[in-house]
């Protein structure tokens, strides 16, 4: 079979589409996990409760397959970074497996028996469900921009010398509570449009703006740190865009501090990321303050957009450095499927992604306005 | 590498994907059996039918929740405690497993948010339309899940490239139309089939015995009992032994469930009972049926059936080739231009992975003696008596729900709903398929043993680097959790069962967390 597209292009296309389904995941999932991670402080009655619940209870369970489809997607076109990744955060992953297996189960259960305690428990496993994967990925991503503990042998088989422990660094921290904010952000917006205004909506606001400004100066303390903190890699001489899929073979990498920079010197224009990352959260926080509902919404996604393209324009190419063996570091030119994987996947995604869009938007808009505490009452389908 | 974190690595993946296969037939059934009765709500407009749906859709909803939940585990456990295997095949294995998220999970996922909670927003044929999504996308994330797996068991379509140590894609089209996978797919969605409709059958009958909701229960009955008879049909004889012909693993799967040494010349009869014996390498006892194997396996009456004995000699000739294979792998490695290696490895590619069966005993199979070359080739062997007592039982309850649905079929048929004996009948038989279909998941991953990849990657070679400490720590939480999680689905199947059709929904009746009385 002849391919139409270039190998090193599709490379580039795949690192943008994972790019964009992280994105995706975060805009969607990740206000349904901002707001269990809220449930508990925005939300004190029963009633409230459920109206918050309600507010994605008919939507999590779709949104929460951007999370699933990244990880299939990174699985077929990034196949070390799938290998490497899960298994050397092996215990950090279990973490958010178990949580993200007690979320499903918290909205559905919760409203099967009346008993407080009952609801209460599933209460804090939706809070649990949202918090915890948020803070990991963050974490996670704080790893991925220092560089994983792994080597490769001449076989490419993949051995860690970290610990679980070791993944929590102060920077790594700073990254997790970054996302946390982020999401949080983007939750109690999400909330100002969808509850019912009241005391929810005032408590989201409250909350929101705390997440707001602790956005920006995180994504600050997280820049400073990047640039001044000895992070960064490089690749020694001219990569092969185009070259075989193995880490060992073609130009090595090197740790070079502040080398995440690199990329804005030489395309200015990327600068747009990190900038939308602060407009982005300054205009959630003029819309919850001003009680613009809109201008909340598109402000936290447009921030946790910036944040995201933050990390993965300033590593390019690198997916994930290796700290412990820089040569084994894996980039978007040695870590990819093959060329023929890479293109079947691409027009795979160019016929369905636009009709998972289409079809999501129709069900939003049958499902559209506010869940309000009055149809817990006429509507006996509701959690 | 330490066998102990292979041995766990197995232990997880196996508990995990069992258990995630209880809940997962359930959904692939009861998805298509809400759209059959709500199919019948939308042409006779009889509220009866919407109560009957809704009613299933409830139970529906509790368990496919944990499907879902559950599922999670399943798309990342691969990298996680397979790291060498997702790297390995991860260029043929990911593209199903991605495709199944956006074609089929995205569906069955967004619309089921809508069939819950779209009652009153949507018209009849509209809702019945989103219910129909969901079962669609239920059904094709089958498919593509046994895409992935069926290419585990025959693996066709790719190549090994030594210029990035990893099997790759050499045609698309081979991996989508592999014949196990289709074999698979329809054996493993009638199983599902069949699941839903003996819980609707049981249920119905609990009611029926009890002398309530006969209207639901009738109705629902005899749903259960056409659409159980056709899965029941097509389970046992669209059987996914109409692949085991096509590999020398599958073979062997076969040689091995049949606990049959020698080669069976034709016609090969089956053998209906026999008391396999591993150490004497025969089987005692043995009752045959004529014609019947040859008839399964080959589809003929004129082809032998192969035995273990000659399997595992074959199995010795290719490892001998793999090693060479090996050799020119290893030659490529330290200089990629070179052509005679490249020549010789294009020779010998398709035994390569034989070779790596060696590297349990030692760390380059090309210091590999020919006694560890037969122990080697032994190792292809699955264990027989596992593989023979799972495959009567699973095909007996196979045949035990023909025989369940068929008589439901002519009571229903002549409006004896109320048959006391078959409803005590109907009830006991809940489990029976559950039993089955995991029995069947045994057979065909047990059966593939030693392989992940059958002749390409042994499974022993597969799993991460992890440490036995971290392994322990996950599969002991699991344990809990899942366990804890199975306890409160039965506990909410039952109360939801109990409580009935016409029940109203708890959230109507209940006040705030504030109103509950202090007991202080």
């Amino acid at each position: 079979m002849d391919i139409p597209v270039d190998f090193a292009t599709l490379r580039v296309i795949w690192w943008a589409l994972v790019g964009i389904l992280l994105i995706g995941f975060a805009l969607t999932d990740g206000f349904d996990m901002g707001v269990g991670a809220l449930l508990p402080f925005v939300a004190k009655t029963d009633q409230e409760r459920r109206m918050v619940i309600n507010t994605v209870g008919a939507t999590w369970e779709g949104n929460q397959v951007w999370f699933i489809l990244g990880g299939g997607a990174i699985f077929a076109a990034w196949p070390f970074v799938y290998a490497i990744s899960f298994s050397g955060f092996y215990l950090a992953m279990f973490v958010v497996l178990a949580a993200m297996i007690m979320r499903p189960v918290g909205f559905k259960y919760r409203s099967k028996r009346p008993n407080p305690k009952w609801r209460a428990f599933w209460d804090w496993s939706l809070f649990v469900g949202g918090f915890v994967p948020v803070l990991v990925f963050g974490v996670a991503m704080g790893n991925v921009l220092q560089g994983a503990p792994f080597r490769l042998d001449s076989d490419l088989r993949a051995f860690y010398e970290g610990a679980f422990i070791g993944l929590f660094s102060p920077f790594a921290l700073v990254c997790g509570l970054l996302s946390v904010s982020m999401l949080v952000l983007h939750g109690a917006a999400w909330l100002t449009i969808k509850a019912e205004e009241g005391p929810v909506t005032e408590r989201a606001r409250l909350f929101g703006e705390i997440a707001a400004l602790a956005s920006i100066v995180l994504f600050a303390a997280g820049g400073f740190w990047v640039a001044f903190g000895g992070l960064g890699f490089r690749i020694e001489g001219l990569a092969d865009a185009a070259g075989p899929s193995n880490p060992l073979r073609g130009a090595a990498a090197v740790r070079a501090p502040g080398a995440w920079l690199d990329n804005y010197g030489r395309h200015g224009w990327m600068v747009i990321a990190p900038v939308l990352g602060f407009v982005g959260a300054a205009l959630a926080l003029y819309g919850l303050r001003f009680n613009k509902a809109w201008a909340a919404f598109s402000g936290s996604s447009a921030s946790a957009v910036g944040i995201i393209a933050t990390v993965g324009l300033s590593m390019f190419p690198f997916i994930l450095p290796s700290s412990f063996d820089p040569r084994s570091s894996l980039t978007v030119w040695n870590a990819s499927s093959s060329h023929m994987t890479l293109f079947i996947m691409l027009i795979v995604t160019l016929i369905f992604l636009p009709l998972v869009l289409i079809y999501t938007a129709w069900v939003y808009k049958v499902l559209w306005g506010r869940s309000t505490t009055g149809a817990l009452v006429t509507n006996p389908d509701l959690y | 590498m330490d066998p102990a974190v292979i041995d766990l690595s197995r232990l997880q993946f196996a508990l995990t994907a069992l258990y995630h296969f209880l809940f997962v037939p359930l959904t692939l059934g009861l998805s298509i059996m809400l759209v059959i009765m709500e199919s019948i709500y939308v042409m006779t407009k009889r509220p009866i039918w919407r109560t009957t749906t809704r009613f299933w859709g409830a139970l529906f909803g509790i368990n496919f929740v944990l499907g879902v939940a559950t599922g999670i585990t399943m798309e990342f456990q691969f990298g996680m405690n397979w790291s060498y295997y997702s790297h390995y095949v991860g260029d043929i294995f990911g593209a199903p497993l991605a495709i199944e998220g956006l074609m089929a999970f995205f569906m069955e996922a967004t619309f089921v948010g809508l069939m819950f909670f779209g009652w009153d927003k949507l018209k009849p044929v509209g809702h019945l339309f989103v219910t129909f999504m969901v079962g669609l996308g239920t059904n094709l994330s089958a498919l593509w899940i046994l895409v992935a797996n069926g290419w585990m068991q025959n693996p066709m379509g790719a190549a090994f490239n030594p210029d990035t140590m990893r099997m790759e894609v050499s045609s698309f089209r081979d991996v989508l139309f592999n014949p196990v996978a289709q074999a698979k797919f329809v054996h493993t969605v009638s199983a599902g089939y069949v699941i839903a409709a003996v819980f609707v059958l049981g249920i119905s009958a609990l009611y029926l015995l009890k002398g309530k909701y006969a209207g639901v229960a009738k109705r629902s009955m005899t749903v259960a009992a056409a659409f159980g008879l056709a899965a029941s049909l097509s389970v046992v004889v669209l059987g996914d032994e109409s692949g085991y012909a096509l590999t020398d693993n599958q073979k062997m799967k076969l040689a091995a469930l049949e606990a049959m040494w020698e080669t069976e010349p034709a016609p090969a009869g089956l053998t209906a009972f026999g008391i396999p014996d591993l150490k004497e390498r025969k089987t005692h006892a043995e009752i045959k049926i004529p014609y019947v194997l040859g008839l399964i396996a080959t589809r003929s009456f004129d082809k032998p059936v192969e035995g273990i004995f000659q399997l595992v000699a074959k199995a010795q000739d290719r490892i001998e080739s793999g090693v060479v294979a090996y050799g020119a792998v290893e030659a490529l490695k330290a200089n990629p231009k070179d052509m005679t290696a490249r020549a010789t490895f294009e020779q010998h590619r398709r035994d390569l992975g034989y070779a790596l069966l060696l590297k349990r005993y030692v760390a380059d199979p090309r210091q590999a003696g020919p006694d560890l070359i037969v122990k080697a080739a032994w190792d292809t062997v699955p264990p027989v008596p596992v593989m023979f007592w799972a495959f009567r039982i699973m095909a007996g309850i196979g045949f035990l729900m023909i025989a369940l649905f068929a008589t439901a079929f002519v009571l229903v048929t002549l409006r004896k709903h109320d048959t006391k004996w078959f409803l005590i009948i109907a009830v006991a038989a809940i489990p029976l398929p559950w039993i089955s279909t995991e029995l069947g998941w045994l057979l065909a991953e047990v059966g593939r043993q030693p392989w992940a990849v059958d002749g390409v990657l042994p499974t022993f070679l597969g799993a991460s680097s992890l440490s036995v400490p971290q392994l322990l720590t996950s599969i002991a939480a699991f344990t809990l959790l899942y366990g804890a999680l199975a306890v409160v689905e039965i506990g909410l199947i039952i109360r939801t069962v109990k409580k009935g059709p016409f029940a109203p929904h708890e959230p109507v009746l209940d006040g705030s967390v504030e109103a509950e009385p202090a007991v202080a």
